[in-house]
């Protein structure tokens, strides 16, 4: 059988060998790869400052190689092609023989001749080598610069932002991403970047790096300057394509190695795939198309008839970077004749351009900024040749699918529509898995097909596409809660209700089958303690391991303690007693951001201790480990401020007293300010409460978290009696309708009908339940309990805090390191 | 207390886990460790056991009467919490979910059933005179 030897193992290399041994057994496969490590995952490499690790990132374990029969040489690389005796030798002097050779030797960053490159703190983003590079020197200065303002200047640019450091981008071009999208575009995208922190300068030619050994600014040819530390180049890619050039392959004279629609050089026997390979004038900078060329050419070594490669659409869309950006098709409608359609909302910074055919039938690309949600689906649109609406402006003027059903958009795509680009996935072969191989949910579609495993931008889509494909079986699609219960949240709701369920275990022999899992258990107990609100240790190994515990788990496996300060007022006296407290029994303390104080890194087993001395001081529990009420902030209000129209504080604290305990579908957030001048941040909240002259504001459904949204306002001016009585209704109603761990702000965005409808139910009561939500509430408030004085008054529940339970040790290997005169918990792994 | 002393104590050095092969088979068992009286458990939950320096982590499946026993990490992140975890089933499967990210374990197998996490050691559990055993290999 043919031996096989792959020059590089980056994510196109890698590809290729799962795309040949999954056709062939026989086949000997080598593989020589120049860095340390087996391939990695390049395009989420900016994970790796958000805590992803190294072997987060890997493509497949080590492991994977060995049971595969693909024989991995890393940090070996090759340097010389003979090509008459078949042979290639490394560094090491290995030489090997081969009869087929694939080039996945990838490309390396670009570096511009430009006086100074050489200099320390100058850096390129390409490897997870460059990487660790960039946060050890990014540690030592506070000013840094990114050479490019391309997708991944971008991204380089955010991950040092989010490094802590100032951070500049500086393009030659006169706009940013000079390629994906137009002058308008761009000045929308750098107004948010602007926004996020992200210095931008266009039109800057760079002459000089200049500095004395190490790098202190850049000079420009027009003569301005920036002072900066740290240098990070990203001016584009150069493919490898030395070992080619030495071996009179043919090459671009621009770089790469040039290919035929088969992928093959200009030697029989030698393939190019992924960055390294230059197709018809292109290079591919991207993911997917080296994944077909990798499909192209494992099909063609096995003697299998295949499809050419005839180029690739480079569709893109930024990830990471806090602001959407996406180009399709042909964003400047420059190769046909075309009519751009624009829309720009300056205040909400979004910008969407479509080009659309003379004839006003087909969409031909286009560019999406602040809000890139059709993505997908425009998409799809040019790929598919798919016709337009009569008025295409429809298509992006208005907010997107408010008056569609959920999942339309996809209904029409034809069955060739390729769904997921990572793995060439097309709608047919999903609708088929669903149709005739009875996939019946995502992790079905996604073992079956692989389809969501790679970038998992296409994971909207298949939902979407189950969904509908089910409906169109008959199938009722409804939102159930996972395998163990056929039905919605609500639906268990009413259930709970009707039948007085008081336990999970009834409920699950009534209603539910199997075992249960960690998704309904939360939420059971979670509709529980909405309904009855009894207390939950009774049925702890429901709970997830916070509400168990009473507690926060955090890294390490220690709690933490966070007792209630309402309003976030509190006495001098019971300030000095957490003081205390916390450092008898060692507790790391912190302000936390809902204005009450968290105490890090108690055991287990001292949890009841701790509260039991909290308790004696007149504190109880702050439910910071719940679904539940966390905190009401709140500002000084008129009682200090010089600016307040009303008693902000007060009003909070009463808040907070009243819906204390209070469990929902996900945690709730409440905030009162004294006036408009909203120093306690109330449009953040869930609920927030503005003071005016006359009375209070009522905002609802704001969110903080990864999706910042601003709260809505839902009535203006009312009093103090009349605002309580709408948050009772609007909380009751949102607990009692929400799916699980949506928040308030997610809710409301998928409420049909949206704010009108929510004001037509709480305050005009077009329901007529106002009232019953109102006792509904009644009831629960009458029920509160503190948590954790339950446990510390009953022997029997406080045997359970214990790490073993056949012996009273403590957990052994819990580690600390000091900090800043605190213990935190020593880093994840290095136990 | 339910405190026991291991049944068999013939040597004091902590049991060596075989890894290549994560499932020990009864045949295998060489020590069953005597944990806790059965009362000492959760129902439908879990404890942790100390068997020497070992943590082993018992899941009591009160609802389907079996037992079930594993490692106390979590392999992703290091972290020894999953008698902590709640259990369940995935189309039957008894499995337990770690209550740090919940990646979730089959208690008969030990491999991850949601990522490529790695697998986890699993143990024989038997029930003799009210009091729970585990079977170690070493
Ligand atoms: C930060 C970043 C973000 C990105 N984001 C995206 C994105 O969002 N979407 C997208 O589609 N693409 C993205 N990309 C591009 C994508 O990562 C590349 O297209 C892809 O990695 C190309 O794969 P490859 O195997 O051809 O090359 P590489 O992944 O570069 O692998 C080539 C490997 O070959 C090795 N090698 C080279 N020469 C030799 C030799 N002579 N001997 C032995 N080994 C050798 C190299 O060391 C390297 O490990 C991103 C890239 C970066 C750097
Ligand atoms: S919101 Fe108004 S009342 Fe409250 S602190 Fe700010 S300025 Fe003062
Ligand atoms: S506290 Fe919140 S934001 Fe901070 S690291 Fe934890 S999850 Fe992330
Ligand atoms: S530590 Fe267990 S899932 Fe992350």
């Amino acid at each position: 059988m043919s031996r096989v030897i792959v020059v590089g193992n980056g994510m196109v290399g890698y590809k290729f060998c799962e795309k040949l041994r999954s056709r062939s057994k026989e086949h000997e496969i080598i593989v020589y790869g120049e860095e340390p490590r087996p391939a990695y995952d390049r395009v989420h490499l900016s994970s790796y400052f958000s805590g992803s690790t190294a072997e987060d990132l890997l493509m497949a374990p080590v492991s994977w190689y060995v049971e595969n029969n693909v024989e991995l040489f890393t940090s070996e690389l090759v340097i010389e092609v003979n090509r008459e005796n078949k042979t290639v030798k490394t560094h090491t002097g290995k030489v090997d023989h081969y009869d087929y050779l694939v080039l996945a030797t990838g490309s390396s960053a670009f570096v511009p001749t430009v006086e100074g490159v050489e200099r320390h703190g100058v850096f390129v983003y390409r490897t997870i080598e460059d990487l660790n590079q960039i946060i050890d020197y990014g540690k030592k200065v506070k000013k840094a610069a990114v050479l490019g303002g391309g997708l991944l200047g971008l991204e380089a640019a955010k991950a040092l932002l989010d490094l802590g450091l100032e951070t500049h981008v500086i393009e030659f071009a006169p706009r940013l991403m000079p390629r994906q999208i137009d002058d308008t575009g761009s000045a929308v995208l750098a107004h948010k970047l602007s926004q996020l922190g992200i210095t931008i300068h266009l039109n800057k030619n760079t002459k000089k790096i200049a500095g004395n050994g190490k790098l202190e600014g850049l000079e420009f040819t027009d003569g301005s300057s920036l002072a900066i530390e740290m240098l990070v180049i990203s001016a584009g890619i150069r493919p490898r394509d030395e070992l080619a050039k030495a071996n009179s392959l043919k090459v671009n004279p621009r770089g790469g190695v040039m290919v035929d629609d088969h992928l093959r050089t200009s030697d029989e026997s030698i393939f190019a795939i992924g960055e390294v390979a230059v197709h018809n004038n292109m290079v591919y900078g991207l993911v997917a198309p080296g994944y077909e060329m990798a499909d192209i050419v494992a099909r063609q070594i096995i003697g299998e008839p295949s499809k050419l490669f005839t180029g690739f659409d480079m569709s893109t869309k930024l990830k990471l970077i806090g602001v959407d950006v996406a180009s399709f098709g042909d964003p400047f409608g420059e190769i046909t004749p075309s009519i751009p359609i624009a829309f720009q909302d300056k205040r909400n910074g979004v910008y969407k351009r479509i080009n659309i055919s003379e004839d006003g039938k087909h969409l031909l690309g286009g560019i999406l900024i602040g809000d890139a949600s059709q993505y997908n689906i425009f998409h799809q649109m040019v790929v598919n040749k798919m016709p337009l609406p009569a008025q295409p402006e429809s298509l992006i003027i208005g907010s997107p699918g408010k008056n569609e059903p959920e999942g339309a958009g996809v209904k029409s795509l034809p069955d060739t529509a390729q769904i997921c680009s990572c793995e060439n996935i097309t709608k047919g072969d999903l609708v088929s898995q669903i149709t005739e191989h009875g996939a019946t949910t995502v992790d079905d579609l996604k073992k079956k097909t692989k389809a969501c495993t790679g970038c998992g931008g296409c994971t909207p889509m298949v939902n979407d596409i189950l969904k509908i494909t089910l409906e169109s079986l008959g199938h009722k699609v409804k939102k159930t809660l996972c395998e163990h219960f056929e039905y919605s949240r609500q639906e268990l709701y009413d259930i709970i209700k009707v039948k007085g369920i008081k336990s999970y275990d009834v409920l699950l022999n009534s209603v539910g089958r199997g075992d249960g899992c960690e998704i309904c258990k939360p939420a059971v107990a979670s509709l529980l303690s909405s309904i009855w609100n009894e207390l939950i240790a009774e049925q702890d190994t429901i709970q997830d391991t916070n509400d168990r515990y009473l507690a926060n788990i955090q890294r390490g496996g220690t709690y933490s303690v966070v007792p209630r300060i309402a309003g976030g007022e509190i006495t001098p006296g019971k300030l000095m007693a957490i003081g205390r407290i916390a450092q008898k029994y060692g507790l790391y303390t912190k302000i936390t951001g809902g204005q009450r104080i968290d105490m890090f890194g108690a055991r287990v087993d001292q949890l009841p201790e701790i509260w039991e001395e909290l308790i004696a001081e007149g504190f109880e529990s702050g439910h910071a480990y719940g679904k539940a009420l966390r905190t009401i902030k709140s500002c000084v209000g008129s009682t200090w401020c010089r600016y307040g129209v009303q008693d902000s504080v007060s009003f909070a604290i009463f808040i907070e007293d009243r819906y204390k305990g209070l469990r929902a579908p996900h945690k709730l957030k409440g905030a009162v300010s004294g006036c408009i001048r909203e120093c306690a941040e109330a449009q953040s909240k869930d609920f927030g409460i503005i003071a005016t002259e006359k009375g209070w504001n009522l905002y609802v459904g704001g969110n903080g978290g990864a999706r910042p949204q601003h709260a809505k306002l839902l009535v203006n001016d009312v009093d103090t009696e009349t605002c309580v009585k709408l948050i009772d209704r609007f909380l009751m109603f949102y607990i009692k309708t929400a799916d699980p761990l949506t928040r308030t702000a997610t809710w409301l965005n998928k409420l049909e009908g949206g704010l009108d409808y929510l004001r037509d139910v709480i305050v005009n009561d077009s329901l007529g339940i106002g009232e019953e939500l109102e006792m509904e509430m009644k009831e629960l408030i009458a029920n509160y309990h503190c948590e954790w004085k339950k446990v510390v008054e009953n022997p029997e529940l406080r045997e359970r805090y214990k790490h073993f339970i056949n012996d009273d040790e403590p957990d052994t290997t819990l580690a600390f390191v000091e900090m800043r005169d605190q213990k935190i918990p020593i880093d994840w792994h290095k136990k | 207390m339910n405190y026991e002393l291991p049944m068999i104590n013939s040597n004091n050095e902590t049991p060596q886990m075989d890894l290549t092969n994560n499932i020990s088979k009864d045949t295998d068992v060489k020590i069953w460790f005597k944990a806790a009286r059965v009362e000492a458990f959760p129902e439908n939950g879990g404890a942790c056991v100390r068997y020497k320096d070992l943590q082993i982590a018992v899941f009591n499946f009160t609802r389907r009467n079996e037992w079930y026993a594993c490692q106390n990490m979590c392999p992703h992140k290091m972290q020894m919490v999953l008698s902590r975890g709640m259990i369940g089933s995935h189309q039957g499967e008894p499995k337990i979910a770690c209550p740090f990210h919940k990646r979730t374990f089959s208690l008969k197998t030990g491999e991850c059933l949601n990522t490529d996490e790695c697998a986890i050691t699993v143990y024989p559990v038997r029930i003799e005179n009210g009091y729970v055993h585990i079977g170690l290999t070493a």
